[in-house]
């Protein structure tokens, strides 16, 4: 049994960081809040891949002497195209709260429902 | 051999145009722009499906590539169909644009408005092309992330919550997607489409497998606002631009659920959803969206938000279509899915007038005013009547099929549910004819328009004609079935026939 949590130490790491993430945007009225809860279940995914890229043993890709097995390059590189993905996501949101702020005063969530439905 | 080419051209124009846009800067040449690359897109989307209509596949290999390893751009007649409603009512839209954007947008913002409207265009447009699954997760964050931008741009301050809301939940959904993509990448080693409905049934962990399968369903559910995960999406098109709403309930769910379809049928096998729990939750949740969109529809008092509810409703009867998994079914969902898009975008469009005039689509303040546009009012009776199923409309020839299908499956309350569906309808669309056409004309409270202002006398012709090209092709197409019909049931024919192959 512990030799089954420690052998897939990451995937459980991964696991637990992308709930963190979830629950952090579930339970927290306050935008910035949610948009960090979303970064860092969007970085869990990322390790996910990372993760399942490794070889054990496995050097960086690139062809040497001396060396025989590699890491698999592409999920390493479908991540880079995620992190930019990521990236512009959080960008969008924290732009969209300043613009929230600006037009409502306030960016805490149940605030801005109440403000909403009175209207 | 040209075809070949056409493939990737769609894809590239909108992303040549978009940042020239930009650049520029200027209103009047962005809108050209805009709509010259709308139409070229749908004139090579025409050229396009006719070329694979008869069953070929087109393939081109991004880079020169090979397959596998390379991105393969890889159309048949399901892609042609969806590629070809989404120029259509891109162009429809652009035509539209002009004076309503103008109204809505300030003025420095239009360029920028029009940069994101392509390049949304763009990233849903290369959802429907690609054949690599990781290829199609970019295309879905450029459209969801330029969407989000746009419906932040409506008036109402509301459209920020909105745009907020569907941000963080349509990431989460993207992200799912991800995840189950990364798995399925785990189990076989492949993220080409075609390379992956092979390889999938030999994988042998079965556990990764099906996780991917739950995950990657679940995201796409969420960005085609199936049932329980619908709750971003009236909010999102009734606080959007009239522009963006227009669009985004005619293509955005259902390239999602083409996403869906390709999923089930292509890259998993009709085989192993059988074997899964899916199908009939499909049936259940379509069914439940049916009644619970249209009730829920009936409860309105905005024009808009009554158009969306009725938008959850009618991806119900697509659904349902889907989980049905037999040939019929999956045609009836193809058909309801370009004649959804036809009549959507009327209705949205003529809400859009509505708006145009009097500055607002609440029922309070648009009494009456269907007679003082009577154009206007009588495309959008067509459009609405089409949405209940009257005979000789779009909406009539889809519910046909799908009852038809589910009487073939002898799934009698689903046929009840159909037609309890129709019923609603005919409530919610009544409510909107009474209001518009019977209720006294009220003194309007027109808000927000400079006195002396033209927008109070007349509808601006561009909008006036591109919303009766729409609801006549409303009736055009529930007469002549011919081009839907045919091309849905052949790309019927291509997913189960290269399912037969594999087993």
């Amino acid at each position: 049994m512990i030799e089954y949590i420690l052998g897939h130490i990451n995937y459980w790491i991964i696991i637990v960081l992308m709930m963190i993430g979830l629950y952090t945007m579930m339970s927290r009225p306050n935008l910035i809040k949610k948009m960090v809860g979303l970064s860092v279940f969007q970085t869990g995914v990322i390790l996910l891949y990372i993760s399942m890229a490794k070889v054990t043993g496995g050097t960086a890709p690139i062809v040497a002497e001396g060396f025989t097995t590699y890491s698999n390059p592409l999920p390493q590189v479908l991540m880079l195209t995620a992190i930019v993905v990521g990236v512009a996501t959080t960008a969008l949101g924290f732009a969209l709260i300043v613009r929230i702020k600006e037009a409502y005063g306030t960016i805490e969530e149940d605030e801005l429902e109440m403000m909403d439905n009175e209207e | 051999m040209i075809e070949q080419q056409l493939s990737i051209l769609l894809v590239v124009l909108p992303l040549l145009a978009a940042p020239i846009i930009a650049v520029i800067n200027r209103s009047s040449i962005a809108w050209a722009m805009t709509l010259s690359v709308t139409v070229c897109c749908l004139i090579m989307s025409v050229w396009m499906l006719s070329g694979v209509v008869d069953g070929s596949v087109i393939h081109y290999e991004l880079g020169g590539w090979a397959p596998p390893w390379g991105i393969e751009y890889r159309i048949d007649t399901l892609n042609g169909l969806v590629a070809l409603i989404v120029c259509g009512i891109a162009a429809a839209t652009a035509l539209y644009a002009k004076r309503s954007v103008e109204q809505e947008i300030p003025k420095h913002q239009i360029p920028m408005f029009y940069c994101a409207f392509l390049l949304c265009f763009l990233g849903l447009l290369g959802i429907c092309l690609t054949g690599d699954i990781f290829n199609l997760f970019v295309f879905l964050e450029v459209s969801s992330l330029s969407s989000y931008a746009l419906i932040a741009m409506g008036r109402n301050r509301k459209a920020l919550t909105a745009s907020f809301h569907y941000l963080v939940l349509g990431t989460l959904g993207a992200t799912f997607f991800l995840i189950g993509v990364g798995l399925a990448y785990g189990a076989t080693g492949t993220l080409n489409m075609a390379d992956l409905s092979v390889r999938l049934p030999q994988a042998v962990d079965t556990h990764l497998v099906n996780t991917a399968f739950a995950l990657i369903v679940v995201g796409v559910a969420l960005k085609a606002a199936i049932y329980p995960l619908h709750l971003w999406l009236p909010n999102a098109y009734s606080f959007a631009p009239s522009v963006v709403s227009i669009f985004l309930s005619a293509t955005a769910t259902k390239v999602a659920i083409y996403v869906l379809i390709r999923c089930l049928f292509h890259v998993y096998s009709v085989e192993y959803v059988t074997n899964t729990l899916l199908p009939q939750l499909l049936i259940v949740m379509g069914g439940v969206a049916v009644l619970y969109g249209s009730m829920r529809a009936i409860g309105q008092t905005g024009m808009r938000k009554m158009l969306a509810y009725s938008s959850v409703a009618q991806i119900g009867y697509m659904i349902m279509g889907i989980g049905f998994l037999t040939e019929a079914g999956l045609t009836a969902s193809l058909i309801h899915l370009f004649n959804h898009a036809l009549m959507k975008a009327a209705l949205f469009m003529a809400a859009g007038l509505f708006i145009y005039r009097a500055n607002t689509a609440t029922f309070e303040n648009i009494k009456g005013l269907g007679r003082e546009m009577p154009w206007t009012f009588a495309a959008m009776v067509i459009a609405a009547l089409s949405l209940i199923g009257v005979p000789g409309t779009v909406g009539f020839v889809s519910k046909w099929q799908l009852l038809q299908a589910a009487l073939e499956e002898n799934h009698w309350p689903m046929v009840v549910i159909i037609l309890v569906g129709s019923l609603l309808a005919i409530i919610y669309v009544w409510k909107l004819i009474e209001v518009l056409y019977f209720q006294p004309r009220e003194k309007m409270r027109v808000t927000g328009v400079a006195s002396g202002s033209e927008n109070i006398g007349r509808s601006p012709i561009s909008m006036a004609v591109t919303l009766w090209i729409l609801a006549l092709s409303c009736i055009y197409f529930g007469i002549n079935t011919e081009l839907s019909m045919d091309t849905a049931k052949s790309a019927v024919e291509i997913l189960f026939a290269a399912d037969g192959g594999q087993r």
